[in-house]
């Protein structure tokens, strides 16, 4: 089921002339009352009128979260503070403060978004939505929340505590949509095996997860135990939190809400546009958003676009789920590697997630590239189980990345011993 | 229906219009709303032929109509209503009706045309009652009927109305706006309305585009724009009546 039908499915080209008349007026706005951008289009040269096609997106400067940082709590702001009925802030990013603000507009328009994504997902007003994001200053809760009562749908508004008595409300309230961060939900599937709850009679259905960054293992597994379809759904509080972005039930990657974001995707290092289809950082700019636009916002986040029609009949183009930051990104033999990524190709190879450690040193000015799995995917006696298993996960890596790694099978204590911080990088090349 | 994209237009020497993108789907009413000097009325006499935009394009249906003589617009099927109603003051209300339909003049048309001319009467009765009058003895109202009675003898699919409110008592502008409504429900006509009673216009547009010195500056569904607090007090008046 489509929220807005007439949007969400609207012709490519009916899209693009939305986008061009919305990105004007957004830079009309931004030019005239953020300072910030007025100063930033001087400096550049940048004529912000100057403005032929959509393509012509990438002459415009780059925002990031160090600007935010800058100009916090409210200079980039587009309208004055008594406009301004909301204020949140982002999750997970602890250095220095970021405050986003919301008109009334941005609210509606926030939760309509957010509806869009939850009908995406399977639910309608019959639904009981079981919302287990921490209610508060970040912005999955009450996007979420939002989204559903827009949607007709019954809100309880749990939170994130008490996991125990969350299993007795999802029960008793007999909730059918759970939307919360994936690892929660598995969570939640520990504890209701702890409390003997019968899987059969959950009355569970959809689940909505977003906020962490997950893989198609998890989703299986997340399916599987709470026997619910698990869509994936994207959102960035700095543009606007969730309802950026959501998975249909073709579960094949994510609709970007086009008519209100323009999605690009660069390269994190030469920050230069990539063609269509290859993974790098998605940056995004607000075309309606009132309170605070975003031109070009740097999300951090890699993922790649995929152009194809999809079979739900949404014309907005999708994203793959997130596969890390790009502050986490290597460059090996001048080969961009994301380290999640090689986690799932793993799973995508063995259809599991050994524990494992990229080690990458530096002999003779060349990049040597090494990969250490944890050996008990194999039994250890079978050499040329072994073999195969080394050269599957070779020959895998080589053709997804365009890199060869050396592939070694190791005792977890190895892995352990190796690792320096909490990713599954050793980097040892002196630049 | 009505595409414009990069819409560029001096008036004289002044750059009136810049960089203008805007869109109109087939049966939608849809409000150009801004102060006086935004460039509403250029931009809609350009749609209509009557001035020439320096740069962007122009599509109606999907023809290219950004080179096109305005009486090609008529034809293909767009008809403006010109702010404060001129119609041919000299002139009987019929013969002002018939000019409207000077396009498409010819001795197979005449039948066809009266029952037009009827088609208006029965819209406005008013006319009708005077159609052996001259349109300068019209009171405003009548005269903003007769304006867009001739727009309608075109055949048009689209109008283009500046203005229709304007010197008009408010009842009155509200009997031209609710016409407007029935013009769009009935015939399935396509409107884009200039108005500078955004009020009025935002009650009856599905969309909205606000000018500000020859810019798009906010863009959205009705609804949107009479919550932004910028079009409130700008164009709405909402303020002044809070205090």
């Amino acid at each position: 089921m489509m929220f807005e039908p007439e949007l969400e499915g609207m012709s490519r080209l009916e899209l693009e002339q939305l986008q061009l008349e919305r990105l004007q007026a957004t830079l009309t706005r931004v030019s005239r009352n953020v300072p910030f951008y007025c100063k930033k289009f001087e400096e550049l040269g940048i004529d912000p009128y100057d403005f032929q096609s959509l393509a012509d997106v990438h002459h415009l400067p780059l925002t990031t979260r160090q600007d935010l940082r800058d100009n916090a709590p409210y200079g980039l702001f587009a309208v004055p503070l008594r406009e301004v009925v909301r204020l949140q802030t982002s999750s997970g990013f602890s250095e220095g403060t970021t405050v986003f603000g919301y008109t009334l507009g941005d609210i509606r328009k926030w939760s309509r978004l957010t509806a869009r994504v939850l009908a995406a997902g399977g639910v309608g007003r019959e639904d009981v939505v079981h919302v287990a994001h921490g209610y508060g200053l970040s912005t999955m809760a009450f996007g979420m929340h939002y989204g559903a009562e827009t949607l007709g749908a019954a809100v309880v508004p749990v939170s994130n505590g008490n996991v125990r008595r969350q299993v007795g409300i999802i029960l008793d309230y007999r909730a059918t949509t759970l939307s919360c961060i994936p690892s929660y939900a598995l969570y939640l599937a520990d504890v209701m095996d702890e409390m003997g709850v019968n899987r059969n009679v959950l009355p569970l259905r959809w689940g909505l997860f977003g906020g962490e960054v997950w893989s198609e293992g998890t989703r299986e597994t997340i399916q599987e135990r709470l026997k619910i379809v698990a869509t994936d759904n994207y959102g960035v509080s700095e543009i606007m939190g969730p309802g950026v972005a959501g998975e249909c039930l073709e579960r094949q990657g994510m609709h970007i809400n086009e008519d209100h974001f323009l999605a690009e995707i660069i390269d994190p290092m030469t920050l230069k546009p990539l063609p269509p289809g290859e993974i790098g950082e998605l940056v995004l700019t607000t075309l309606t958003k009132e309170a605070l636009p975003m031109i070009r916002f740097r999300t951090g986040d890699l993922t790649r676009l995929l152009f194809e029609p999809c079979a739900c009949g949404r014309t907005m183009v999708r994203m793959e789920r997130i596969h890390g930051r790009s502050d986490d990104m290597l460059i090996i033999q001048g080969v961009n590697v994301f380290p999640e990524r090689i986690g799932a190709i793993l799973v995508e190879t063995h259809k599991a997630e050994p524990d494992h450690l990229i080690v990458v040193d530096r002999h003779g000015g060349l990049d040597r590239a090494m990969l250490l799995v944890e050996a008990n995917m194999v039994a250890p006696d079978q050499i040329k189980a072994q073999q195969k298993f080394i050269d599957l996960t070779r020959q895998r890596l080589a053709m997804e990345l365009g890199l060869v790694f050396e592939v070694k099978l190791v005792e977890r204590s190895t892995i352990a011993e190796l690792q320096t911080g909490p990713n599954r990088v050793v980097d040892r090349r002196k630049f | 229906m009505l595409i414009l994209k990069n819409v560029d237009i001096f008036y004289s020497r002044v750059h009136a219009v810049r960089r203008v993108s805007l869109h109109v789907n087939q049966g939608e009413i849809v409000a150009l709303i801004g102060g006086n000097g935004a460039g509403k009325t250029t931009l809609l006499t350009t749609i209509s032929g009557l001035l020439r935009s320096s740069g962007g394009s122009l599509h109606f249906d999907g023809q290219d109509i950004t080179r096109l003589r305005p009486e090609h617009i008529v034809a293909a099927g767009i008809s403006q209503v010109p702010e404060r109603r001129l119609v041919f003051k000299p002139m009987s209300v019929e013969d002002n009706l018939l000019l409207g339909a000077y396009q498409r003049r010819g001795l197979k048309m005449r039948n066809q045309i009266q029952q037009e001319i009827r088609q208006v009467y029965e819209m406005f009765p008013v006319l009708g009652q005077r159609r052996k009058q001259s349109a300068g003895t019209l009171s405003g109202g009548e005269q903003q009927m007769l304006a867009i009675g001739r727009a309608l003898m075109a055949k048009p699919r689209m109008l283009l109305l500046d203005e229709p409110g304007m010197g008009l008592a408010p009842a009155l502008s509200q009997m031209i706006f609710r016409h407007v409504v029935e013009l769009r429900d009935a015939f399935g006509l396509t409107v884009l309305l200039v108005e500078q009673n955004a009020k009025c216009a935002l009650r009856i547009a599905n969309r909205g585009y606000v000018m500000e010195t020859g810019r798009i500056i906010l863009q959205g569904s009705s609804e949107e724009l009479q919550l932004n607090r910028d079009v409130q007090r700008a164009y709405l008046g909402r303020e002044v009546e809070q205090q």
